[in-house]
């Protein structure tokens, strides 16, 4: 059996108290391997970006356990949650979260400046995710100047610049055409296939959910065998 | 995040969004500028104050003056007695004292810490004259031992001379027919004075500098032997016991005595019945009032930067709502709330450097025109004053002061940013 890098028990959240509850996980309990590409899929409301976000350790759960390479999440804090979030995880956003008004390098180098590392270092690295993912002539383009595919390409190269193992990825084509989205789709399953770096996606498409290697159906909260159920 | 980086992020960030860094940037500019200009005007006041005050007085010295027992004024005037000693008046409105004799000096002098008593003596010579150039008046302040002068040229007394010698502002160059300043140095200048029996007699005393007029006026000084001869070209024909009636006396003492022993010494002159005065006491009073409205300016330029404190608060606050997505990223990317907030804190106290800095250059480029144009044309007479003096000290402590406001005000809205949950900022739209 290969290490599980994520899992869970019977996680559960909610939002609210008393009538104004709202029970967004009811259990989960899942369980996500070293290299594996897995597809979160549900409909909005479905608590699948909330199991996301717990996963990235974004969140906590209200119960229920989580551990990150055999780790207590609950007993990750401080530094040592920081360090793991830098080092351990890659973001890509439907809605890109690009800072504005700054260059395409200088997004893509956060992950590494908050990582303390030198800035000629932190360069050279950047330009390579950049070169890697094809943009390399953007670099000192302005973010908010690039298109949508493009714009998510930066992202990918943002969650990829500090060689992370795993790569969440919320609705990553949500906002591109099927065209650039496809483009997208490749990008991400080649970085799982060819690096093995563990990716984990999140959405309501169908046809990109089919690429994963397996795929979890969140229905209200719970586990279902598929959506059609 | 490296604090360098930090430091370097917070600068980017506060100019991204230029128009409202700007605008707060003018706010502390009004307030550091005024801040800087008010601190300007009190050094500079001060500076000339305490570079007059070596020119009437040098700092071991005191002035002793016999005060008048303390009356009720409803009860009248004292009755006469033959043995009380003449009152005198001090020169001040309203305050006279008593006359201080030869006794007076020697109770004076057997004062512990007192290392010498000259009494103060009062010449009124009629004219100095040079040359051919004509008679003029001249008056002389009493000055005693002991002062140190401003000079222009030439050089102060000469230590234990019997030669007399005076030393002339420099107003009085030109009409004694001098062609400088220098060329009057080393001359002779005869003073005529009128003893009591109407008779006119003359000292001869020679020129050893030139000195700048004061803010105390611009009257020759004598050294101790020309003062001796003068009076005593003066006291010619005056009974012996009536001369020797002084309104003051001069005592030195210990130039390194402390301030408590030198109050010691007040202590003990007013327990002997005499009252002493240091020229800081003159001076101190002066420079309290100064000292008084420079604050109260101060407390204005405070004033502005405190409002400029809460533009910092909203331009920071705007600035926190604006990027709370990044926020959220740079969590979520493994910053801690602690960086987030020196990121956000820095930027702020980069903005009160940026508008205290530009306040505080403004300020001295502007008080520097000011300070010239004012010497050259409304001070004219008032050689040596710069109105806007700028120390380091001064300007180092209005940027500090404007960087700790900035920082303070930095606070809600930066802490408000480290707080913020990541998953919570991504959310938000």
């Amino acid at each position: 059996m290969t290490t599980s890098v994520l899992s869970t028990r019977n996680l559960t959240k909610q939002y609210g108290t008393g009538s104004a509850r709202f029970d967004a996980l009811k259990g989960v309990t899942i369980d996500i391997a070293e290299g594996e590409s897995v597809a979160i899929v549900g409909k909005s409301g479905s608590g699948k970006s909330t199991l996301m976000h717990i996963l990235a350790l974004l969140d906590s759960p209200t119960s229920g356990g989580l551990s990150v390479d055999g780790t207590d999440a609950a007993k990750l804090k401080g530094t040592r949650l920081n360090t793991l979030r830098n080092r351990t995880f890659g973001f890509v956003f439907q809605q890109f979260f690009l800072t504005p008004n700054t260059s395409v390098l200088d997004n893509v180098m956060l992950p590494l400046k908050i990582a303390k590392v030198g800035s000629r270092d932190r360069k050279r690295r950047a330009l390579e995710a950049l070169e890697q993912l094809e943009l390399s002539d953007k670099a000192r383009s302005k973010a908010t100047d690039l298109s949508g595919g493009q714009k998510q390409r930066v992202v990918i190269a943002r969650a990829l610049v500090n060689n992370p193992r795993i790569i969440f990825a919320d609705e990553p084509t949500g906002n591109l055409d099927s065209a650039t989205g496809a483009v997208v789709e490749d990008l991400l399953f080649r970085l799982n296939e060819e690096q093995g770096i563990t990716l984990v996606i999140v959405t309501h498409d169908e046809e990109l959910a089919a690429r994963a290697s397996r795929r979890i159906y969140l229905k209200d909260g719970l586990i279902v065998d598929g959506l059609a159920a | 995040m490296r604090a360098v980086d930090i430091i370097k992020t917070a600068i980017g960030n506060s100019f991204r969004s230029r128009l409202r860094t700007s605008l707060t940037v003018i706010a502390i500019f009004i307030g550091a500028f005024t801040l800087t200009i008010t601190n300007g005007l009190g050094a500079g006041i001060n500076n000339y104050i305490d570079s007059q005050v070596a020119s009437i007085g040098a700092p071991d010295v005191m002035s002793v003056t016999k005060p008048v027992e303390a009356t009720d004024d409803s009860t009248g005037p004292k009755p006469y007695e033959p043995t009380d000693p003449s009152e005198v008046s001090s020169g001040r409105p309203g305050g006279s004292v008593l006359a201080l004799t030869d006794d007076d000096l020697d109770a004076i002098r057997a004062i512990d810490g007192i290392t010498a008593v000259e009494p103060l003596v009062a010449v009124s010579p009629d004219y100095v004259e040079y040359g051919d150039a004509g008679k003029f008046q001249l008056s002389v302040s009493p000055l005693s031992a002991g002062v140190k002068i401003e000079l222009a040229a030439g050089d102060s007394f000469t230590e234990g001379t019997d030669e007399n010698e005076i030393v002339l502002p420099t107003t009085y160059i030109d009409t004694l027919g001098f062609s400088s300043n220098k060329d009057a140095v080393g001359k002779t200048v005869t003073i005529g004075i009128t003893n009591a029996l109407r008779e006119q007699t003359t000292v001869e005393a020679t020129v050893v500098g030139v000195q700048e007029p004061t803010l105390f006026g611009a009257s020759p000084s004598l050294n101790e032997p020309l003062t001796t001869a003068l009076y005593d070209a003066q006291n010619v024909g005056i009974p012996a016991d009536s001369t020797n009636q002084y309104g003051s006396a001069t005592a030195h003492f210990d130039a390194d005595s402390t301030d408590a022993q030198v109050a010691q010494l007040k202590r003990d002159l007013v327990d002997a019945g005499y009252a002493g005065t240091t020229v800081a006491d003159q001076i101190g009073t002066f420079q309290t009032v100064i000292d008084g409205i420079i604050l109260v300016l101060n407390a204005f330029a405070v004033i502005a930067l405190l409002a400029a404190g809460f533009g910092i608060i909203n331009t920071l606050l705007m600035s926190v709502q604006e990027r709370t997505r990044e926020i959220g990223l740079m969590k979520a990317m493994g910053m801690s709330g602690g960086r987030i907030f020196a990121l956000f804190s820095t930027e702020a106290v980069f903005i009160g450097f940026l508008g205290s800095a530009i306040g505080a250059g403004v300020a001295m480029l502007v008080g520097g025109v000011i300070s010239r144009v004012l010497a050259n044309g409304l001070l004219k007479d008032l050689a040596g004053l710069q109105i806007l003096t700028f120390t380091p000290a001064a300007i180092g402590t209005v940027l500090l002061l404007v960087m700790g406001i900035a920082f303070v005000a930095a606070v809600l809205p930066a802490s408000r940013a480290a707080r913020q949950s990541p998953i919570d900022s991504l959310r938000y739209e």
